[in-house]
């Protein structure tokens, strides 16, 4: 197996810049139900990129392909030219993730949960403490850095997260459904603070969503993915003007998907995975 | 050297030597990120202290109840010149430490359940690494419970050893128990998956593991059948170790090590193996 894409594969190694993400017919199977079927997806560095789709599409599945948490059936997915497979340890190091479910340890300070993942990224000693204030300043948490995160409210906990991510300094950050399950305030307030992490770090930006205003705002570019295929991709724009005119996302989202989105039953965040998973079955 | 995170994002230039660095997991990184989960585990105790004043209560009845009255009757056969009491105390330690780690899986359930154990995966910190952390938290945990009885047991007119460098000793023997038998709690969290069964399961098992030891009596006392169990089971190893070092009765020390540390390099390379499933749930 290839370990970097540095040469002899033209799809990974285009001239100029190395994709940021690179998926090449990517497939991943629960049982007898293919979960994502040969997915070919590039995203370029600085962009933000929005991966769409009902419940069962196959979004979250290629997210933990891409984290290295599963392990593609067959293709691959290529981190800024470094096979997820060979080399998880340099992906993850690359990475910073943010799962569907609100994943900071409540039994923690702020502070704690910052000071963790700057341990567990190798960030020496003496940078540590400068490195996670400034992450939990970024993301206005200076004030709660000292209490558990179990009294945080949703909105907090998830920017408490993206202030995790950050200590790393990653290149690339994945945000599986990050405003699902919180209030309109607290989205746009999450959302300001994304934009923020982007522009001033010139972050590539991977996320997935159910709401199509979001993906409209602020992604660069879009994929609508369906039964684990991308239906159309491009910018929001485009694959609008594609349609006809006074077109909505939704209406694009529905004329590749075939329907509506499912009812958000995401809210209180159950298992993602299993629930995925299920919901995979139903629809498949 | 390894991949400065501290890089700015852009800068690609130092790629190459990230990569060649990536390859390894040294012993340093795996030492560190055992440091990192038992500093973890100070955190939470240092938030919550309950736990430990409620599991000191255990300990306390088995020596000031069941050890006073046993050493008063004398039904016990202890080596000469060692009272019942100061041969139960080493036990003791070795009995709450196995309780502390045995349910130890509970906490890793929870952290898959609340997510937080996706997130640890997603570092750049290899399974075994992740559970051998883990591991010498637990025993982080049992080495204030074995504080508790020394000094519980020095109230009560036992005399354990005071030599320092024993003592470091014992906390090290302490260390390795709960680290296999955290490590056993990991595996049945990978297979039991749920929350509920490996509750059961370590209900089930904690009392055979306590009494099919050398924790409350001499193995020579025991029934054949007996006899053999007590000789597959770690804690008889710990508890050697831990009388041999705190009153100073003869023991097989190179030998309880070794099954410890092989116990627990085997434990940890069992939980490991199941921690994707136990992920994937």
């Amino acid at each position: 197996m290839t370990v970097l894409a540095s040469g002899g594969d033209p799809a990974a190694a285009p001239p100029g810049e190395v994709a940021a993400v690179a998926c090449e017919e990517l497939t991943y199977a629960f049982g007898s139900h293919t979960a994502v079927d040969h997915l070919n997806l590039r995203i370029q560095p600085g962009e933000t990129f929005g991966l769409l789709g009902p419940n069962g599409a196959g979004k979250t599945t290629t997210i933990r392909m891409l984290v290295t948490l599963l392990k593609p059936v067959s293709g691959r997915v290529l981190v800024f030219g470094v096979d997820t497979r060979s080399q998880p340890m340099l992906v993850r190091r690359m990475i910073g993730y943010v799962p569907q479910l609100l994943s900071a340890d409540g039994t923690l300070t702020g502070r704690e949960n910052v000071l963790l993942f700057a341990r567990l990224f190798d960030v020496p000693r003496k940078e540590r403490p400068e490195r996670a204030d400034a992450a939990l300043v970024a993301m206005g948490l200076e004030e709660a850095a000292q209490r558990q995160a179990s009294t945080y409210s949703g909105g907090m906990i998830r920017r408490l997260e993206l202030a995790q991510a950050l200590v790393n300094a990653p290149r690339l950050l994945v945000l599986d459904e990050p405003t699902v399950g919180l209030d309109p305030i607290a989205r746009t307030d999450v959302w300001e603070y994304i934009t923020k992490l982007r522009d001033e770090h010139h972050m590539t930006v991977l996320m997935t969503t159910h709401y199509m205003d979001e993906a409209d705002t602020y992604c660069d570019r879009l994929a609508l993915m369906h039964r684990g295929h991308i239906r159309a991709s491009g910018s929001p724009a485009d694959l609008k003007a594609g349609l006809g005119d006074d077109v909505t996302l939704d209406d694009v989202f529905r004329h590749y998907t075939g329907g509506t989105l499912d009812d958000d039953t995401e809210k209180g965040g159950i298992r993602n995975v299993r629930r995925s998973r299920s919901t995979a079955r139903r629809l498949g | 050297m390894y991949a400065d995170p501290a890089a700015p994002p852009a800068a690609s230039a130092d790629r190459p030597a990230a990569i060649s660095a990536a390859g390894m997991f040294t012993l340093r990184k795996l030492a560190s990120r055992i440091v990192t989960l038992c500093w973890v585990e100070t955190c939470k105790i240092r938030h919550d202290r309950s736990e430990l004043y409620t599991r000191a209560i255990q300990p306390i009845l088995w020596l000031l109840i069941y050890g006073e009255t046993f050493t008063k009757i004398h039904a016990i056969p202890t080596p000469p010149g060692v009272s019942y009491l100061a041969y139960l105390a080493p036990g003791i330690i070795g009995q709450s430490a196995l309780f502390v780690a045995i349910f130890y899986g509970i906490q890793i359930i929870w952290e898959r359940d609340a997510g937080v154990l996706t997130k640890l995966m997603v570092t750049p910190t290899p399974r075994a690494a992740l559970i051998s952390g883990k591991a010498f938290a637990a025993g982080v945990r049992s080495v204030i419970q074995a504080a508790v009885v020394v000094v519980l047991a020095a109230i009560l007119g036992v005399a354990l050893t005071g030599n320092p460098l024993k003592l470091i000793a014992t906390a090290v023997v302490v260390v390795l128990g709960s680290a296999f038998f955290s490590c056993l709690s990991m595996t049945i969290a990978g297979l039991a998956l749920q929350r509920e069964r490996l509750m059961g399961i370590g209900q089930a098992i904690t009392m055979p593991l306590f009494f099919s030891s050398s924790a409350l009596y001499p193995v020579r006392v025991m029934p054949g059948w007996l006899q053999a169990l007590t000789k597959a089971n770690p804690l008889s190893y710990e508890v050697d170790a831990l009388r041999g070092l705190l009153i100073g009765t003869p023991a097989n020390m190179g030998l309880d090590v070794i099954v410890l540390v092989a116990a627990t390099v085997a434990g940890i390379s069992a939980a490991a193996l199941l921690l994707p499933r136990l992920a994937k749930g």
